[in-house]
C-alpha cells in the first residue's frame, strides 16, 4: 500500500499543472459552447422578429392596406373579390373561437384530473395515469387534425345537423384534447408542490379531503395552475396543423361554433402553401398576420407572468 | 392528401429498402440515379402521380416527387428553376413567362389529356338538374345577393348555397373565373376555397347546398359522394364524359391540362427518361384516372416537338396576349 502512494505523491505537482492547464481550457470550451449556444437561439429569435417587423411594415406601406382598415376591419378577402379587403377581426374571431371551445372543455377537465391525480388518486394509480397522459403530448397535431375530421365532425353532425362539415367545434375539441396533457401535468405539478404541513394543518382542523383540496391545496397553487392555464391558452392560439384540416377556410364574423371560420395560422398555411403566387399584398399580408398572433401570444406571456408574481405564495 | 402522404410513405420506404441493395451489384452501375422534382396542379396531379408510380417501379433508383402547389404556385417554383416539370390546368401566363426569361429558364409545353371543369353538388341533392352559365354566374359573381338555392331559381327549395372553391391559385379556379366572370371580372368572396381538392370533395359530399367545383378525375374518383351537374353552354345540358370532353360539346368547360418541362432539367438522364416514359404512357394513364386522351395526332406532335425540345408556349401571341382557340388548332 504504502510502497503505491509514494510515487503517486511525487507525481502529484505535475499532475497537479497539467490538469490545471486542461481543465482551464475545458472550462472555456464549455463556456464558450454555452455562450454560443445561447448567442444563437437569441438571435434565432431576433432575426425571426425583425423580419416579421420588416415584412409586416413592408405590407403597412403598401398602397392597397391601411392600418386603420387592418386593425377595425371586419372584412378579410385577400385572394377573392372586386375588392381586397384587410380586416383581421374576421381572424382573430375565428381563432378565438377554436381557442374558446377548446378551453371550455381542456381547462377544468384538465385541473379536475389534476387534483385527483395529485389529491385522490393512489400512487400506483398516479403512476400510471400521469405518463400516459403526458404520452398524448407527444401525439404529432396532425393526427388530432384527421381525428377531428374523422371522427369528431362526423359525431357532432349525427348530434346536430347543423354542424358545417368543416367547424369550429371540431377543432376545438381536437384542440382541447392536445392541451388536456399541458393542463393536467403542470396543474398537478404546481398542487404537488404545496407543503403537506399545509394540508395536514387542514386535516387536523377537521377538513374532508374535498375541502382540503378545494380551499387549501387549489388557491395555494393558483400561481402555478394560472400559468398552466396560460400556457394552454397560447398554445391553443398558435395551433395551426388541427385547425387548417379541421376549421375550414372562410375568414368571417361568427360566434356560433357549428359554423367554418379560419384562424389567423390557417390563413398562413393557405398562403404559403401556395394560394398566392405573386408578392402582392396578400402575400405580405401573412406577415402582419404572424406579427398579431406574436403580440397576442406575447401579451399572454407577460400577463401570465404578471398574474404568477402577484399570486405566488412563498412557503417556507 | 391521405393517398398522397402514403405515396410519399411508400416511395421513401422503397427508397430506403432499394439503399441496402446498391452496394452488391455493379451489373445496376448503368441504372438511372438523381431526383424528379415536381410541382403544380392539383388537376394534373393524379396522371403525374400515376406515371411517377409506374415510372419508379422500372427506375428503382429515381426519386420522383409531385407537389400540388397549384398551377400558380407550381410555376412560381418552376420559373426560378427550383423544379424540374411544373403541372399546369392552363397555359403559362405572360407574368410568369417574363420571371422565367429573367431568371434563364426555357421550357417545352406538353398537353397532357383533356378535362372537363366539372360543376358538383352533393349526392343527395336532386333538385339541380342542370345549370347555365348565366345560373352560375348568378351564384359565383362577386356583389351576388344569391344565398340560398331558391334565389337561383324560385323552382328549388330554400337551402343555403355553401360554395367549395379551388384555390386563387390554380388553374382550375382561373380557368373558372376566366368562364363565368370573365377576364376583368371577379367571383365572389365568400366560398371556402383549399389548394386540396379532396378538401373540397369533403365538403360538398357533406352538405346538402354545396356546390363545388374541380378536374372530373376527382369527380369519378367520387361518384358515390357527389353528382356532377349538367352545363348549359346554350344547346342544352351536357354532362361531363368522355366524348362531351374530348368533341368539346361540354362547354364551356373543356379543356387541356398541361406539364412543363425545364429545356436544362431535360439534358439530366433521369428527367429526360421520365419525360420519355410519360409521354410513352401518360394518355393511357390519364384515361385510367380518369381524364380524357388527346388525339392520337396530338401525342405524336408531342412527342415530336419534346425531341425536338420545342421551347416556349404557344398560348401567348407575341405581344403576350392569350391565344383562344381548341387545342388542335392552337397546338402546333
Amino acid at each position: 500500500m504504502s510502497s503505491a502512494t509514494i510515487p503517486s505523491q511525487t507525481s502529484l505537482p505535475v499532475g497537479r499543472l497539467k490538469s490545471k492547464t486542461v481543465r482551464r481550457v475545458r472550462e472555456w470550451c464549455i463556456m464558450g459552447l454555452l455562450i454560443g449556444c445561447g448567442v444563437f437561439s437569441i438571435a434565432t429569435t431576433l432575426a425571426i422578429i425583425i423580419i416579421l417587423g420588416l415584412e409586416t411594415i413592408h405590407f403597412f406601406g403598401l398602397d392597397e392596406v391601411s392600418f386603420v382598415d387592418f386593425i377595425t376591419g371586419t372584412q378579410w378577402n385577400p385572394l377573392l373579390g372586386a375588392e381586397k379587403h384587410f380586416g383581421i377581426w374576421p381572424l382573430i374571431c375565428g381563432t378565438f373561437l377554436v381557442t374558446a371551445v377548446a378551453m371550455v372543455v381542456a381547462l377544468p377537465l384538465g385541473l379536475i384530473t389534476a387534483i385527483w391525480l395529485s389529491e385522490y388518486a393512489r400512487p400506483g394509480v398516479r403512476a400510471v395515469i400521469k405518463p400516459v397522459l403526458e404520452v398524448l403530448a407527444g401525439i404529432p397535431t396532425v393526427v388530432f387534425g384527421f381525428f377531428a375530421l374523422t371522427v369528431i365532425t362526423p359525431s357532432l353532425r349525427w348530434l346536430h345537423e347543423g354542424f358545417n362539415v368543416y367547424n369550429a367545434a371540431s377543432a376545438g375539441l381536437a384542440v382541447a384534447v392536445m392541451c388536456l396533457p399541458i393542463v393536467t401535468s403542470l396543474s398537478e405539478d404546481a398542487l404537488r408542490a404545496v407543503p403537506r404541513s399545509l394540508k395536514e394543518g387542514a386535516y387536523g382542523l377537521g377538513a374532508t379531503r374535498f375541502e382540503v383540496s378545494v380551499k387549501v391545496v387549489t388557491p395555494a397553487a393558483l400561481s402555478g395552475i394560472i400559468a398552466a392555464f396560460l400556457l394552454a391558452i397560447a398554445r391553443a392560439v398558435g395551433e395551426t396543423m388541427i385547425v387548417s384540416l379541421a376549421a375550414g377556410n372562410a375568414a368571417k364574423m361568427t360566434a356560433d361554433p357549428r359554423e367554418e371560420v379560419q384562424t389567423m395560422t390557417a390563413y398562413m398555411v393557405q398562403i404559403f402553401l401556395g394560394d398566392a403566387s405573386n408578392f402582392g399584398p396578400e402575400y405580405y399580408s401573412s406577415y402582419a398576420v404572424a406579427a398579431t398572433l406574436f403580440l397576442m401570444t406575447l401579451a399572454l406571456t407577460v400577463i401570465g407572468h404578471r398574474i404568477r408574481v402577484k399570486f405566488r405564495q412563498v412557503y417556507e | 392528401m391521405l393517398s398522397r402522404s402514403t405515396g410519399i410513405l411508400a416511395a421513401a420506404a422503397i427508397a430506403a429498402a432499394l439503399s441496402l441493395f446498391v452496394g452488391n451489384s455493379s451489373a445496376q452501375a448503368e441504372e438511372l440515379k438523381g431526383a424528379v422534382k415536381i410541382d403544380g396542379s392539383s388537376t394534373v396531379y393524379p396522371i403525374t402521380e400515376a406515371v411517377a408510380e409506374e415510372f419508379g417501379a422500372e427506375h428503382r433508383h429515381v426519386r420522383v416527387t409531385v407537389g400540388i402547389s397549384g398551377t400558380g404556385g407550381g410555376f412560381k417554383r418552376f420559373s426560378v428553376g427550383e423544379t424540374d416539370i411544373s403541372d399546369a390546368s392552363r397555359p403559362i401566363k405572360k407574368k410568369e413567362l417574363d420571371v422565367a426569361v429573367e431568371n434563364g429558364v426555357q421550357f417545352i409545353e406538353i398537353p397532357v389529356a383533356y378535362d372537363g371543369l366539372t360543376i358538383v353538388v352533393n349526392h343527395d341533392n336532386d333538385f339541380i338538374k342542370s345549370l347555365t352559365v348565366d345560373d352560375l354566374k348568378k351564384i359565383f359573381l362577386d356583389g351576388t345577393t344569391v344565398k340560398t338555392w331558391k334565389d337561383v331559381n324560385p323552382a328549388y327549395p330554400a337551402i343555403d348555397i355553401k360554395i367549395y372553391a379551388p384555390g386563387t391559385d390554380s388553374g382550375t379556379f382561373d380557368y373558372f373565373k376566366e368562364v363565368v366572370a370573365g377576364s376583368d371580372g371577379s367571383i365572389r368572396s365568400d366560398m371556402s376555397v383549399s389548394e386540396d381538392d379532396n378538401v373540397l370533395v369533403r365538403g360538398v359530399a357533406g352538405d346538402k347546398g354545396a356546390i363545388g367545383f374541380f378536374g372530373c378525375a376527382y369527380y369519378f374518383e367520387n361518384t358515390d359522394k357527389l353528382r356532377a351537374v349538367a352545363i348549359d353552354g346554350g344547346n342544352g345540358p351536357v354532362l361531363p364524359a368522355k366524348d362531351t370532353i374530348e368533341g368539346g360539346t361540354y362547354a364551356p368547360f373543356s379543356r387541356p391540362l398541361f406539364i412543363y418541362i425545364n429545356t436544362k432539367s431535360a439534358e439530366r438522364p433521369e428527367v429526360d427518361a421520365f419525360v420519355n416514359f410519360y409521354l410513352e404512357n401518360g394518355p393511357e394513364l390519364a384515361e385510367e384516372v380518369g381524364y380524357v386522351r388527346l388525339p392520337s395526332q396530338i401525342i405524336e406532335l408531342t412527342k415530336k416537338n419534346y425531341a425536338a425540345r420545342k421551347t416556349g408556349t404557344q398560348f401567348l401571341d407575341k405581344n403576350g396576349e392569350k391565344i383562344h382557340g381548341p387545342l388542335a388548332e392552337v397546338y402546333k
